[in-house]
């Protein structure tokens, strides 16, 4: 239900481009599905987004907890969503091994 | 409930569906599944948005994207782009009037922006035929808390201190009424739930049933414990097939749960609710004509006192509000009554669901509060009036409601300030008007509706109405005399004293209000035999404007009857002995040579 208030304490996208799908990002959807299945996981956002840019280091997810600066995560695999969630998104601690940079690009 | 990223609100309205949501919903499942995304989105079908004259409409939640007027093939684009890829897909959203760029958030969407939602708080964001999704947003909650908590004497003194009044159109204080009933000896108490919406293009009580049943089978339950009433009624008009499933769909569920029926919650408390059908006629809404209705008589209103709170259905203690009444209830229990009491004005507290129709760009219904001015409501949340035609005035309350012209814009909407400007609140019809409307076809049309729909026990009204409708009609004929004006003004006030319902004591507002503030329009017709507004077939004629007229043509292969004739390259003219006044050559023009005396 939280998810139709369009607000929860992090949200967490998934970068579908065509190159994020062609490198698995659909499996990595399901895993982080699977995730979202935890209870401890309440209040999280799962949205897609387009290709962030970055192809050769697809699939690629950005984690985003609220009041703080996204985290781009890379070349993930199952078990590296299944880590993120338990210690970034549950936590709120980086998985710095799998992280890519802090923060956005500008925008206007 | 099964986890999903992303949920599809996609509207399941009576004004969506006829507009195709069902096959968008099965086109939406099938694109889905071709990319194997059934298992990541869910596409839930949800109640009215109030936004009808975009449907089918769709929400995208967690981001609040706002889709409208699909059709079929925009789904494969669509689910590929952004439930897919991520991507929105701007041609689908909405652009205001006056913007240039589509607005993709349903919170920054002008017609829902000024919105306050309490009676619609569900709205849009559940399935309606799930108790479980009711219950996710809190449903039910007041009702425990109601039962197991609170004293009947607390109960009715919360509705009481909030300020709640019927939003049938009277504007009775609800907490009043319940105090009264609950008061009554004799231990066999009733209370009803009026769904029965005559009014023209009013859809308030059903959109709260289609879109949220449970809202008003809690509020309901929590007046049979203030009152002590064992057994509710919902009153709901046979015309609604959709609500009358969903709300039949909801007891059921309801009584599955047990939150309805016998010994609720362990607490041995006993209530059950029935659904009747309604037999059809305008006064029906009138409580006693709804009792005798219910009760399996013809619905002819009756004296009171005794009022229904004293004697009502088989001479039962009855307590009957309002769908919108019922459903803003729980709310007020759950959050209490000095959070509902601050919102509105001094005399009318919370809000109101009204149906905007008419003139105005954006059509639909509306939740606003008590308080908010005409001019946000046809300018803000309306858009405006459609082709940037002027605005002339605003009816409100349905056929036995008044109309309110542009200087009175500013007017903060609530019931003393309606009933001082000649109208009612009435249910919450509000149609809005622009030039090309004659204020005396406008009172012609609803007095023809209100005559038909005069039950006829009273004299003042069957007969009065008829008079009045016979010389408005004259009027619009251009056989009016001078004597008519004052003649219906004195016919207008013998039928309001000598009706014993408010569909008399309110028949003659039309004519009324709008001898009030359009007077000079009434005068043309009776001593110029012009229709300012050009819409009296009797009183006008149609010209070309030899300086206008381009020789295209187009009005002369259009006319119906053939009454336009002239040479090529020539300026055209009209056969005024053959012209119907259909108004075909005026809409075909391209040059506006057309015009109307």
């Amino acid at each position: 239900m939280s998810l139709r208030e369009g607000a929860g304490h992090a949200k967490v996208t998934v970068h579908m481009g065509t190159c994020g799908i062609a490198a698995g990002a659909r499996s990595i959807m399901r895993a982080v599905i699977r995730c979202m299945d935890d209870p401890a996981a309440k209040d999280v956002l799962v949205t897609t987004s387009g290709c962030a840019g970055l192809c050769s280091r697809e699939p690629m997810m950005t984690v985003e907890i609220a009041g703080q600066a996204p985290v781009k995560y890379v070349d993930l695999t199952e078990d590296k969503v299944k880590r993120i969630f338990a210690e970034h998104v549950s936590q709120g601690k980086i998985v710095a091994d799998c992280a890519l940079a802090i923060g956005s690009e500008q925008t206007l | 409930m099964k986890t999903y990223r992303m949920h599809l609100m996609l509207c399941a309205g009576t004004g969506c569906v006829s507009n195709g949501s069902y096959r968008i919903q099965a086109a939406l499942e099938r694109e889905l599944a071709k990319h194997s995304l059934q298992e990541e989105v869910a596409v839930v079908m949800t109640g009215c948005n109030g936004f009808c004259a975009q449907g089918p409409i769709m929400t995208v939640q967690p981001d609040g994207i706002f889709y409208q007027l699909l059709t079929d093939e925009d789904i494969p684009h669509l689910v590929e782009e952004h439930f897919l890829k991520g991507r929105p897909v701007q041609r689908l959203m909405y652009t205001p009037p006056a913007g240039k760029a589509p607005v993709p958030k349903m919170s920054d969407i002008g017609f829902f922006q000024k919105q306050r939602l309490i009676a619609l708080r569900n709205r849009g964001l559940i399935d309606p035929e799930k108790i479980e999704e009711s219950i996710g947003r809190g449903g039910y909650r007041a009702w425990a808390k109601a039962l197991t908590s609170m004293s009947r004497e607390e109960i009715v003194q919360e509705i009481k201190a909030s300020g709640l009044r019927g939003r049938g159109g009277a504007g009775f204080p609800t907490g009043l009424k319940w105090e009264l009933t609950a008061k009554q000896p004799g231990h066999e108490k009733c209370i009803v739930c009026n769904g029965d919406e005559g009014d023209p293009g009013a859809f308030m009580d059903r959109s709260i049933v289609e879109s949220d049943p449970h809202s008003v089978l809690e509020g309901m339950l929590i007046g049979a414990k203030a009152i002590g009433a064992s057994h509710g009624f919902v009153y709901i008009r046979q015309e609604y097939p959709l609500a009358l499933e969903r709300l039949n769909l909801a007891l059921g569920q309801a009584r599955d749960y047990g939150l309805l029926g016998t010994n609720i919650l362990d607490t041995g408390f006993d209530f059950d609710i029935s659904v009747h059908r309604g037999a059809g006629a305008f006064v029906c809404g009138e409580e006693t004509s709804l009792i005798g209705s219910l009760e399996g008589r013809p619905p002819e209103p009756r004296i009171r006192p005794p009022f229904p709170a004293e004697s009502g259905i088989w001479g039962k203690p009855t307590c009957i509000n309002n769908v919108e009444t019922w459903a803003t209830v729980p709310e007020i229990i759950d959050r209490g009554a000095a959070w509902f009491s601050q919102i509105g004005t001094q005399t009318s507290k919370g809000t109101k669901v009204f149906s905007l129709v008419g003139k105005v760009k954006n059509t639909g219904l509306v939740e606003v509060p008590m308080g908010i001015t005409l001019r946000e409501m046809v300018y803000d949340i309306g858009g405006g009036i459609q082709g940037d035609r002027k605005f002339k005035a605003v009816q409100t309350g349905g056929p036995s409601g008044g109309c309110i012209p542009a200087s009175l814009l500013d007017l903060p909407i609530d019931y003393e300030r309606l009933a001082g400007a000649g109208s009612i609140m009435g249910s919450g019809g509000m149609i809005v008007l622009d030039e090309d409307t004659c204020m005396v076809d406008l009172a012609r049309y609803f007095l023809e509706f209100l005559r038909d729909e005069s039950c006829g026990k009273c004299t003042a009204c069957r007969e009065g109405v008829d008079a009045m409708y016979q010389i408005v009609t004259d009027i619009c004929a251009g056989k009016g005399q001078d004597t008519h004006i004052p003649l219906l003004e004195e016919l207008g006030q013998a039928v309001r004293d000598g009706s014993l319902c408010a569909l008399g004591g309110t028949a003659p507002n039309p004519v009324l209000s709008t001898l009030r503030y359009f007077r000079e329009e009434y005068e043309a017709h009776i001593r110029e035999h012009r229709c300012p507004a050009g819409v009296c077939k009797a009183l006008i004629t149609y010209r070309i404007d030899p300086e206008k007229c381009k020789a295209c043509l187009l009005c002369n292969k259009n006319c119906p009857r053939g009454a336009i004739a002239g040479e090529k390259k020539k300026p055209q003219k009209i056969a005024q002995e053959k012209c119907v006044k259909c108004g075909v050559c005026r809409d075909v023009c391209k040059f506006e040579a057309v015009t109307v005396q």
